[in-house]
């Protein structure tokens, strides 16, 4: 029951992803598809978890919904970048592309042999589903904060892909993952920052006219 | 008992626009219209003789006959919850959705047939507007359809009950449907944040626009079906839910007019706590609820 409303959630917040015009907005969204993934995650286990997997999501959580918005928020508030995502797909095809990802996923989940760990297929499909849907996001939105958000989607589709597939993964390498993307949208931050600095605005779009 | 429930629509459907109206005017701080006041209207217009223009032609008469006809006959294969309809077959889910489009057509077509190009404005937006919606409303019912093995609204709605939805996981599903209905609703009736039953700013207008020149008992005819309308569309959310609660007939009806009661008042809440949108981003709401519609359909499926 739970894990059916998580992903219930989580599919919401995707479709909201798809078709919101605001970055702020959209900062959100991805905090919160953070924190209903981990949990997803966590309520399909069959078996009972050792402590260190809890610590490690409980950890994902803290970096995912809290230390990783707030920087974006900060690149946001700093770059004072126009509102709005400009998208390179119309919303309304995004949402139908989007939804074209969802029956993909499932139907990839039906002819993947899974182990029997795994308590609700349904899960592995929603990550999955969550993955491209990051991915759609760097594709059809110009704006170089949006990128980082489709690439902060993308990442938390592959974590908990991680955690429903491979049962009992190693610790440290959960962990080190975890630090790249850290590093990663820290990095990606300082970026927007200075391209914003550089070329008063944060469009993608642009790049493709650079000449030295 | 499949009698009453029609009795009850077609004498209760007016009063859900008073419970619109009672709770818009408590948001605005005023005490609103006396809650029969939709009747006193229907009274006062039926009394009315019509006044036909001149450039108009029989297409424009049968606009309001054919709307009500076409309300009245949905409503006769719509189910009260448990309560079956009064004539079903297989397949009568099909009749139901295109029953109301040929209402919407007439309504279109009489619009069109005044010859202002201001109605012409509006019919056309309510032809987009519609036809967008339409394939949600399909999309729902035909789910509704793969769990309950049927294709007849009576068996559909009379197939679900509490084991279905909490055994078999499917409650977030039903939120996905009831959110794409409502807002099928929501553009079927006119309301906002589709479009604005009150306003007559002649950019705006949808429904409104297309019944201007009607008059007399023909706006009646109109006002009427569509407050048959949105109980009609309001029994196809609310059959949902009800079922959940009791298994008897007569509580079904019961909570039905209870339940459609309170999504007046929601209906109600919306408009005052809302703005209608850009006329550009109502598509994206109709995928919206496409989509939700799309999420059930795989969830029923998956």
């Amino acid at each position: 029951m739970m894990d059916q409303v998580l992903i219930a959630i989580v599919l919401l917040i995707s479709i909201y992803m798809l078709g919101s015009s605001r970055l702020g907005g959209l900062v959100n969204a991805v905090a919160w598809q953070g924190l209903f993934l981990c949990l997803l995650a966590a309520s399909v286990q069959k078996t009972n978890m050792p402590w260190h997997e809890w610590v490690l999501i409980l950890l994902a959580i803290v970096v995912k919904a809290l230390i990783l918005p707030l920087l974006l928020k900060r690149a946001l508030r700093e770059t004072l970048v126009q509102r709005e995502v400009e998208p390179q797909l119309g919303y309304s095809l995004s949402l139908f592309i989007g939804l074209l990802l969802l029956v993909g996923s499932i139907w990839t989940v039906w002819k993947l042999p899974l182990p029997p760990e795994i308590g609700n297929p349904m899960a592995v499909a929603i990550a999955l589903f969550t993955l491209m849907v990051g991915l759609l996001l760097i594709v059809a939105r110009t704006k170089a904060i949006t990128q980082t958000i489709g690439y902060l989607t993308m990442e938390n589709g592959i974590y908990v892909l991680g955690l429903t597939l491979a049962v009992g993964s190693p610790v440290v390498i959960e962990m080190g993952i975890l630090l790249d993307v850290f590093v990663g949208v820290l990095v990606m931050g300082i970026m927007i920052f200075n391209i914003n600095r550089e070329f008063d605005h944060i469009n993608t779009r642009h790049f493709t006219a650079l000449k030295d | 008992m499949p009698l009453i429930s029609l009795l009850t629509a077609l004498i209760l459907a007016p009063f859900l626009r008073s419970i619109i109206n009672k709770v818009k005017a408590f948001f605005a701080g005023k005490q609103g219209p006396p809650l029969l006041q939709p009747y006193y209207d229907l009274y006062k217009l039926s009394r009315k003789g019509a006044v036909y223009s001149s450039v108009t032609s029989w297409v424009f008469r049968a606009g309001p006959v054919v709307a009500l006809g076409t309300s009245v006959t949905a409503l006769i294969l719509m189910p009260t919850a448990r309560i079956s309809s009064l004539f079903q077959f297989q397949g009568d889910l099909l009749l139901f959705a295109y029953i109301l489009g040929l209402g919407r057509f007439f309504t279109i077509a009489a619009a069109m047939d005044t010859g202002s190009s201001f109605e012409g404005m509006g019919a056309s937006r309510e032809a987009l507007y519609s036809a967008l919606a339409e394939p949600g409303l399909l999309l729902g019912l035909g789910g509704l359809g793969l769990i309950t093995r049927s294709i007849s609204l009576s068996a559909m709605y009379g197939g679900i009950n509490v084991d279905f939805v909490l055994s078999r996981g499917l409650l977030p599903a039903f939120l996905f449907i009831l959110v794409a209905f409502f807002i099928i609703l929501l553009a079927e009736n006119s309301r906002i944040p589709v479009d604005d039953p009150t306003t007559h700013l002649e950019l705006t207008m949808i429904h409104e626009v297309m019944i201007l020149d009607h008059c007399g008992v023909d706006l009646a005819m109109i006002e009427y079906a569509g407050a048959l309308k949105i109980w009609l569309m309001g029994l196809l959310i609310t059959g949902l839910i009800v079922p959940v609660f009791t298994t008897s007939l007569r509580g079904s009806l019961a909570l039905s007019i209870v339940s459609l009661f309170l999504m007046a008042m929601l209906i109600g809440i919306i408009e005052s706590i809302m703005a209608r949108l850009k006329l550009i981003r109502i598509p994206r709401l109709m995928a919206v609820a496409f989509i939700f519609a799309a999420f059930w359909v795989i969830w029923v499926a998956g």
